[in-house]
């Protein structure tokens, strides 16, 4: 760069700072004769050196200034010497504490020290001043006078300072940086230069509309430098990923469903076939409500044939379960432990009309699990169904990998799997590429005759699956521990990247 | 999901072919089950809850020799007519009902034999047994039994016995409350009147169902070549199931299975290992496999399975999961192969539709990050001191069953949430504004009781956050919905006084909005101005 387009380049701060640049220049003096702030100059200095008009060098140096009490007997004189002048006669101890007005701490150090030194002599508990300390000169407060002073020009005083530091808050000792500026070959040649000051800084709309900008020279800015961090509004990482995770579903053809949190047991589990005596059912699963507890049931029709399906297979050709169900437990409102509950509603609600037909949700499910780095109490659900006279397994698996394939795992392969509620039952799963394993994601198959029948009056397949969402995005957000995704840390929400699949 | 270990060697000769540690892997997880670890020495295998049979080295075994092709197709266990016989008490009805029972012969035990026994007992007990509420099994060996047995029940303290893993004779009563089994089981026989026993013609007691046996009778060891085996419970059907389970695993072991005539007053007779008839049309096959298969890959593929085919498939008598032919279908597909099934996307033709609430949901989501806000996203479940203690509330509020004091209650609002959130995030820089959209719960008349409302909540926080702030943002995204609002005056503990009020549009209460009282901010740790609106968005969308 030429360096006429470098001084172009300079700030008005770095202006103010360079007439009075010297070799060897300290930043205190800097900012003494630039009438600057201490910010402002270190920012102009850093730019000059960005530049490479200077280099900083810092050194740290010990100073020894005074202390609270140091302050305050620079003023008074230091207790001992007070004790010593107050001995214009002999007195007793009460006497020159008061006189001299020491504290009992004062009192005792400088008696110490005073009588170590043979300043004074005591007798019948009544204190005189011997010769030599009529003769004393107290060295000790002269080095206070002078203070402050650096470590290393000590000297001769190192027993006077080793003595002080040892007393209470007289003297303390401060680790300063100093910042000193030396000028390079750079730096040497544009001191000899002309700086011209007719320069615009920033564009105003004065100087727009006056057009005072024409033939003068804009400054330069130096467009390499850090600029200050700004942030936008966003939002929250996991509703990004529920926004792309809808549209591949909208765009496969599929109509979202959504519903209640607190359902009753009955829509939530009787109605998936799930065994009234199945471990899911019980308080250590699920969250059930303690108050209200029961919910109503809806009408008594269906709630026959889920009875009656339960007990004996009523008219779908199943065995059931063979026991005897309980209305009461079908009551109990749970809070809703996968969104299959809002499958099994839309097919209660489905006319014949309506087939073929394609749903999804995503939406919170709820586990009474305790929260720790993989479990969630609270978690989202991806679900789907699909009912139509004429779907097979071939249709599950193929709607199940084009999905997996839209959310970015290219390879997905099915393994056998049980779910009460489906026969077939599938586990997908796919491949990790960094982890180079297999993973679980998710559980699907086709509804049961003894779920679809009471709900639909016939038995049609119903492909059915649910995920859990966020095991499949916080890879992309590098979180390792599941908490992480609802901790709110505004940091991390502010810096997570955006959701770009 | 319970988990079965398997020592490999007696895996190995129980399948009948040697597979590679990777065939191993491969062929066990498209069989349906999950492989935890495999090594030269041992398989440990997690078994999913439909499968009671495969809980032992004998049942996996079994059904994976099947799988791959070595054993397959239905499996001839007899058994041998005999002249046992246990008499059941009328006294057990209204305690523990019913029992199903059996005796295996020639069995030869070792220390080996006796892990894989107590295996499949612990395995089933939790399982299928639901933790033996459902089935309980004893084991007893058969030289120290006089038949005829009797099941009975007994006032608790008529009952006297040396119980399993003790060295003294206890009561009932002593071994409910001293014996660790006995507590780890008492509530099963809470509130009963009388215990139930198996008894012997010598009046020696074999056992307490569900608790524990005998030390005398109830034990086995090397030396015991011959059991009785009892399952007990409330349902014939689940306990004639378990048996089935646990004698076939036996047969497999060398032994020989034996009758029981079981008399309630009206006489049964078990184990009955006869395969169960189902009826099977292969057009409900292929329509669902979305294959085609003809009548004799069917065959092939049910052999594979355990099956046989005739002109109806018989099912062995232990697998307790085949309700419907669906089942049986599911089984034909595990022998195809999961992983030989071409995907395909049928060409049937849907409309997509977004849920209409979810899309005005996103556009007012739009909008405020428009205003630099960040969306935070927290749980529904909560507590009682955040969403009334902190907030200076005392409001009714829906309760979980939770035995974690943290999260036992709904959320009420959405406001302590956000707060809480503020507190958190002390350490980060500010302005800290925030908005979230979710549901939150009261008592209400709906299905369950509980009405769930979706509302908005906007937090600012910062030096300067206060009213005019807030009401800023709430006037500009009424207006972008063409809505305007009045405001008025309310009293509300967590607010300042004066600085808090309720949003009216279109003669409708629908938001409140204020300054969070400094009470409440010092509750929440916070030491920096908030100022808040809470809107309820299902009534904002009606009035639009």
């Amino acid at each position: 760069m030429y360096i006429n387009e470098l001084i172009e380049t300079l700030h008005p701060l770095e202006r103010k700072v360079l007439p009075v640049l010297k070799e060897n220049i300290e930043l205190k003096e800097l900012i003494n004769k630039t009438k600057l702030e201490e910010v402002e100059v270190i920012r102009a200095l850093q730019w000059l050196q960005n530049k490479k008009i200077i280099e900083i060098k810092e050194e740290l140096k010990e100073v020894i200034s005074l202390d609270k009490n140091g302050q305050e007997y620079v003023k008074t004189g230091l207790p001992e010497t007070r004790f010593l002048r107050s001995l214009t006669k002999e007195l007793s101890f009460d006497e020159i504490k008061k006189k001299a007005n020491l504290t009992n701490e004062e009192f005792n150090i400088s008696l110490g020290f005073l009588k170590r030194n043979d300043l004074i002599s005591i007798s019948n508990n009544k204190i005189k001043i011997t010769e030599k300390g009529k003769k004393h000169e107290e060295t000790k407060e002269k080095f206070l006078k002078k203070l402050p002073i650096e470590m290393k020009d000590l000297g001769k005083q190192k027993e006077i300072y080793e003595e002080l530091k040892k007393r209470k808050e007289i003297i303390k000792v401060d680790i300063v940086k100093l910042r000193y500026v030396k000028l390079t070959e750079l730096g040497k040649k544009l001191m000899n230069e002309k700086i011209s000051d007719d320069l615009i800084d920033t564009l105003t709309t004065s100087i727009i509309k006056s057009n005072a900008w024409k033939n003068k020279k804009f400054r330069r800015y130096d467009i390499k430098v850090n600029v200050p961090k700004i942030y936008p509004g966003k939002r929250h990482f996991v509703n990004q990923a529920i926004q792309n995770i809808k549209k591949i579903w909208l765009d496969m053809g599929f109509k979202e469903m959504q519903g209640s949190l607190v359902q009753t047991s009955f829509w939530n589990f009787d109605t998936l076939f799930t065994a009234q005596d199945h471990p899911v059912r019980e308080l250590q699963d699920t969250y059930f409500i303690k108050n209200p507890s029961n919910g109503n049931l809806p009408d008594k029709e269906l709630v026959k044939k889920v009875k009656l399906t339960h007990e004996n297979g009523w008219t779908t050709n199943s065995k059931g379960w063979q026991y005897s169900w309980d209305e009461k437990e079908a009551k109990r409102n749970v809070l809703r432990t996968h969104t299959t509950v809002l499958s099994v509603k839309t097919i209660s609600m489905l006319k014949q009309s309506d087939l073929p037909c394609k749903f999804f949700s995503v939406g919170k499910v709820f586990r009474n699990e305790t929260l720790d780095w993989k479990h969630l109490f609270e978690f989202y659900q991806v679900e789907g169904i699909v009912v139509d006279e004429n779907a097979n397994f071939r249709h599950l698996l193929g709607y199940l990998k084009e999905y997996y394939k839209k959310l970015g795992f290219e390879k997905v392969r099915f393994r056998p799997a049980y779910f009460p509620y489906t026969e077939f039952s599938v586990e997908p799963e796919v491949f990790h590429p960094v982890r180079k394993e297999w993973i679980e994601l998710g559980g699907a198959g086709i509804f049961r005759p003894e779920v679809v029948k009471p709900l639909l009056g016939k038995d049609i397949p119903v492909l059915a699956w649910g995920q859990g969402m966020e095991r499949s995005i916080i890879d992309y957000y590098n979180i390792k521990d599941l908490r992480e995704v609802y901790n709110n840390d505004l940091k991390k929400l502010r810096e997570f990247k955006l959701w770009l699949r | 999901m319970p988990v079965v270990n398997l020592n490999r060697k007696v895996f190995d000769k129980l399948v009948g072919k040697k597979l590679t540690t990777e065939q191993l892997k491969d062929r066990i997880s498209y069989l349906g089950t999950d492989l935890e670890k495999i090594d030269d020495k041992e398989i440990i295998v997690e078994v999913f809850p439909n499968r009671p049979d495969m809980l032992s080295e004998q049942g996996f075994s079994r059904a994976f020799s099947s799988f791959i092709g070595v054993k397959k197709g239905l499996r001839n266990y007899k058994v041998i007519k005999s002249t046992y016989k246990v008499i059941v008490d009328p006294s057990v009805r209204s305690i523990r009902p019913y029992t199903a029972c059996a005796v295996v012969k020639n069995l030869r035990f070792d220390d080996e034999k006796i892990r894989e026994i107590i295996q499949i007992q612990e395995k089933l007990h939790v399982t299928f047994g639901r933790d033996r509420k459902k089935a309980a099994i004893g084991i007893y060996p058969m030289e120290k039994i006089k038949w005829p047995i009797k099941y009975l029940a007994k006032k608790p303290n008529d009952i006297k016995f040396q119980p399993l893993e003790s060295n003294k004779i206890m009561t009932s009563i002593q071994i409910l409350n001293d014996h660790p089994t006995g507590k780890r089981y008492k509530h099963l026989l809470e509130g009963k009147d009388k215990y139930p026993l198996f008894v012997d013609s010598n009046n020696e007691i074999l056992s307490m169902p569900p608790i524990i046996n005998s030390h005398n009778v109830g034990k086995i060891d090397e030396r015991t070549k011959d059991v009785f085996i009892e399952c007990s419970g409330f349902d014939f059907n689940t306990l004639k199931q378990t048996l089935n389970i646990i004698v076939t695993a036996l047969d497999d072991m060398g032994g020989d299975i034996y009758s029981v005539e079981i008399n309630y007053g009206k006489k049964f007779v078990t184990p009955n290992l006869n395969p169960v008839e189902m009826k099977l049309d292969l057009n409900y096959v292929n329509k669902l496999l979305g294959l085609n298969l003809k009548q004799n890959d069917v065959k092939k593929y049910l052999e594979k399975m355990g099956h046989d085919y005739k002109s109806k498939v018989l099912i062995p008598a232990y697998r307790t999961d085949i309700l419907h032919p669906i089942d049986l279908v599911e089984d034909i597909a595990i022998a195809y192969g999961y992983e030989n099934f071409n995907e395909l996307i049928p060409k049937i033709s849907t409309i997509a539709e977004e849920n209409k609430f979810e899309i005005f949901k996103n556009k007012i989501a739009d909008l405020l990050v428009g205003f630099n806000l960040i969306e935070v996203s927290s749980y529904h479940i909560t507590n009682n001191k955040e969403i009334n203690n902190y907030m200076n509330l005392d409001n009714d509020y829906v309760k979980l069953i939770s035995s974690n004091e943290e999260y036992n209650a709904l959320r009420t609002s959405m406001i302590p949430n956000l707060l809480k959130i503020l507190g958190n995030n002390k350490h980060n820089e500010y302005p800290q504004n925030i908005f979230e959209m979710g549901n939150i719960f009261r008592k209400g008349k709906t299905e369950t009781g509980i009405e769930e409302e979706t509302r908005l909540a906007v937090v600012l926080c910062h030096s300067k956050a206060n009213f005019t702030e807030i009401k800023q943002i709430i006037d500009s995204l009424l207006e972008n919905l063409g809505l305007n609002c009045s405001t008025e005056n309310i009293e509300h503990n967590s607010f300042i006084p004066g600085r808090v009020g309720k949003i009216i549009i279109k003669g409708k209460e629908t938001a409140i909005i204020g300054e969070i009282h400094p009470s409440v901010l010092v509750n929440f740790g916070i030491e920096t101005p908030v100022s808040v609106f809470e809107l309820d968005l299902i009534k904002l969308k009606e009035l639009l």
